[in-house]
């Protein structure tokens, strides 16, 4: 049995790399894998607390999380496409007409 | 009590209004989309006045017609007054309720009684025939449609005036009679002089306006009401009480006639009505010498039971008519425009009737206003019906031996000439004689106010047989393009003339003076107004009482002195005539020759004495430097101040503040984060510290 706080640790190592990469990197596709990856990390806390507590309620959520996610990803690639299309570029920080 | 007919008085100011609805419909849906189109250059289907739209057909049969009505309405409505006992001959008809609030209620209530009646009749049958005149005057016009909806409407505002039952309503005619007036005196309104006389008239009338409201709000404030019935029944017992005291009075009579002197052109408001004479003629005959005008008589008349309190009142409305009288006749000696010589004709005459009233000789002064209607009106006809044949020749000195060209305008010209200079038998005589007598004989009168107002009827008698000589007589200065084209006027003008011609001789023998074997009807007609108020000055002084009381005031002078003080007035009249014939007829060079001999006075004369310029460099230019001080001070600096002020203050905070919001998509998540990490950190904080 591994302690709980493993997991935990775990799941803040997978968000604090999401964070990073949002932050830092200029490419869209890899910010939103970067999303991708802070949502998976609260996906480790929630299922190792769901089972450290025996209550299904955990799982659950994480499952409802992944779905989003889905839903998300196919929403956010179709928007990078059609930037694509639009400016032929997917550097964020070329992208900053909306401003004063 | 059934009151017949006069139950449908309301009908008197409707007709009017019925046909301002009418012919303003016309005027917007059809004749302004014409002229419109006309302006922006499609005149191609515009050729001449022979294509004339058919709604003019129409406006030209509606805007007579509904006045006619009236007419003849207020005729059958004052049989009906008449059939009643004398003093029974006040009937007050409520409309509806118009203001109620608090103890304030003002109802919108018409009366006809003696002296309302005499106006209705004057406004509706003068108003019936310059409306006739006017569908000939102004048949070449284009905006036909848009003259005779201010015309309908003027009738419908000047008809309240008379009517109305109490001040408020009154005032609601007053200044609707003033925004007619404006209206028309600018109707040729691209004409800079026509549009700046219009906005002259309408601020002379303004400062009087004012004085009027003041003395409603005072009449409210003493007698609680607004309405005649109410307000002169309560005055004996407010003069008993000690609250109507004569200075109050004062206050108020004099406001009212601050009003008058505006309404009515007396010094020192009269500059505006001779430069009315920019409007349309029969607007001249009909607002500026028949009717308007003589609405601050009107109300001076109809609040006599006030006037007759305020003695100090009575003089400054004496001395200021008879001024007037003289100083605007003195005035019309040296014009050469014909319609000028007209106006300072009228605001003299307007002074007569205020001496009259001044001296406590209501009925005098309404009969002159009667008379002077009728030939005022023809004078003015008769001068546009000049005008019109010569195709718009107003100057005088280019007039001479229109006669053989314009007979019938001629013939009735003449005929109100002779009424106004005071020729016996005329109209003018009886009534201006009256005036002159009561100036004499009245407690308020006084040698002095008879020799001023004579004299000026000799002037009169001067500067109108002037007029006529210079224009019908002698040698024809016309151009000869013009003479060519001179043209008597059509049925349409010439009808009105003639109607008025026959009132201009016959209208003052319903007002012949015992003294001559006359019945003098007018005077007792119009005594169940002026007199009732008579017994209660009687009690605070003989002297009110002998005012209202003019006639009665006559036996203290023999008969002789009256016969003998109308032989006299006469001469004068015959002697202003007589010198007219000799400057004007025999020694035609001469009347040059005595303005080379006196240059200053001729010039000041001219000039009309300098008074526009005197209030131009008094009253308006410092009018003008406070308000431009104002304008650049207070409302550019100040207002303007506080307003760009606060629009520079939040453009400033929002210059400081846009800068965060740099475009960086990863900035933003960075604030985020940021922002969240902050706010766990203090929850976890919050948790630890508890």
């Amino acid at each position: 049995m591994i302690a709980p706080s493993a997991y935990l640790l775990l799941s803040a190592i997978l968000f604090g790399i999401g964070v990073v990469g949002v932050v830092a990197r200029k490419n869209v596709l890899i910010i939103l894998m970067s999303v991708e990856l802070m949502l998976n990390g609260v996906n480790v806390a929630f299922v190792a607390a769901g089972s450290y507590l025996g209550d299904a309620a955990g799982g659950v959520f994480a499952f409802m999380v992944m779905t989003v996610a889905a839903a998300e990803a196919a929403v956010g690639l179709a928007l990078l496409i059609a930037l694509y299309r639009l400016k032929e570029t997917v550097d964020i920080t070329e992208l900053k007409v909306l401003k004063w | 009590m059934v009151n017949g007919i006069l139950d449908y008085l309301w009908l008197v100011p409707a007709l009017p209004l019925l046909g301002v609805v009418l012919n303003g419909a016309i005027a917007l849906f059809a004749e302004r989309p014409l002229l419109l189109k006309e302006a922006a250059g499609h005149v191609d289907s515009h050729g001449g006045h022979h294509e004339a739209p058919a709604y003019r057909k129409l406006v030209a049969f509606i805007a007579p017609a509904v006045v006619g009505a009236a007419f003849v309405v207020a005729l059958l409505c004052v049989l009906s007054l008449a059939s009643r006992p004398a003093d029974g001959r006040t009937f007050v008809q409520i409309l509806f309720p118009w203001i109620q609030a608090g103890s304030l209620l003002v109802p919108a209530a018409l009366q006809l009684d003696p002296l309302s009646s005499v106006m209705a009749l004057v406004v509706t049958g003068v108003g019936f025939l310059i409306h006739v005149y006017s569908v000939g005057y102004m048949s070449h016009e284009r905006a036909f449609a848009r003259y005779f909806v201010y015309l309908n409407l003027f009738m419908f505002a000047m008809l309240t005036l008379v009517l109305a039952n109490n001040y408020l309503l009154m005032f609601v005619g007053w200044e609707g009679v003033g925004l007619c007036s404006y209206l028309l005196i600018g109707f040729w309104y691209e004409k800079k002089s026509a549009s700046d006389a219009g906005k002259k008239a309408f601020v002379a009338n303004r400062i009087g306006d004012f004085g009027v409201l003041l003395a409603m709000f005072l009449v409210f404030w003493t007698f609680g009401s607004l309405s005649y019935t109410e307000v002169f029944a309560k005055v004996p017992l407010l003069r008993e009480s000690g609250v109507l005291t004569t200075g109050l009075a004062t206050a108020i009579t004099l406001l009212l006639f601050l009003g008058a002197t505006g309404k009515s052109a007396q010094i020192p408001l009269y500059v505006w009505l001779p430069d009315a004479m920019e409007g349309p003629t029969p607007v001249s005959a009909l607002i500026h010498a028949a009717t308007m005008v003589t609405a601050g008589v009107y109300m001076v008349a109809r609040s006599s039971a006030l006037f007759l309190l305020a003695p100090d009142t009575m003089m400054v409305v004496a001395v200021i008519g008879a001024v007037t009288a003289i100083f605007s006749a003195t005035i019309g000696i040296c014009q050469t425009d014909i319609k000028r010589v007209l106006a300072y004709s009228t605001v003299s005459q307007l002074g007569y009737m205020f001496l009259a009233c001044g001296v406590g000789a209501f009925t005098a002064a309404i009969f002159h206003l009667m008379t002077h209607a009728f030939f005022k009106a023809l004078l003015f006809l008769g001068s546009g019906s000049v005008i019109h044949a010569l195709s718009g020749e107003q100057d005088m000195r280019k007039m001479g031996g229109l006669r053989k060209y314009v007979p019938v305008t001629f013939a009735t010209m003449f005929a109100a000439t002779l009424a106004i200079a005071g020729i016996p038998g005329l109209s003018g005589f009886f009534s201006k004689d009256e005036i002159l007598w009561q100036a004499f004989s009245s407690s308020h009168g006084s040698p002095v106010l008879w020799g001023i107002a004579a004299l000026a009827a000799g002037i009169t008698a001067f500067y109108m047989f002037r007029l006529v000589f210079l224009t019908f007589f002698g040698q024809s200065r016309m151009d000869p393009e013009v003479e060519k084209h001179a043209h008597e006027s059509p049925w349409t003008m010439t009808v009105p003339l003639t109607i008025l011609a026959v009132l201009s001789v016959a209208g003052g023998w319903i007002g012949i003076p015992a003294v001559l074997g006359g019945g003098n009807l007018f005077e007792h007609w119009l005594a169940p107004v002026f007199h009732p108020a008579a017994p209660m000055a009687a009690s605070h002084g003989a002297v009110a009482a002998a005012g209202a009381h003019g006639a009665e005031a006559a036996p203290h002078h023999p008969a002789a002195l009256e016969i003998g003080l109308m032989a006299l007035s006469v001469a004068i009249a015959l002697c202003g005539i007589g010198l007219a014939y000799f400057l004007y007829r025999v020694r035609t060079a001469k009347p040059a020759e005595i303005a080379k001999a006196w240059p200053t006075l001729y010039d000041v004369v001219y000039h009309k004495y300098y008074i526009d310029e005197f209030y131009e460099w008094a009253v308006i230019r410092r009018i003008v430097n406070v308000s431009t001080g104002l304008w650049q001070m207070f409302d550019a600096l100040f207002i303007d101040g506080i307003v760009n002020g606060a629009a520079d203050l939040v453009r400033a905070a929002g210059d400081r503040v846009r800068r965060l919001q740099g475009g960086v998509v990863g900035g933003y998540a960075f604030s985020l984060l940021a922002g969240a990490v902050l706010l766990v950190g203090y929850i976890l904080y919050r948790s630890v510290v508890q």
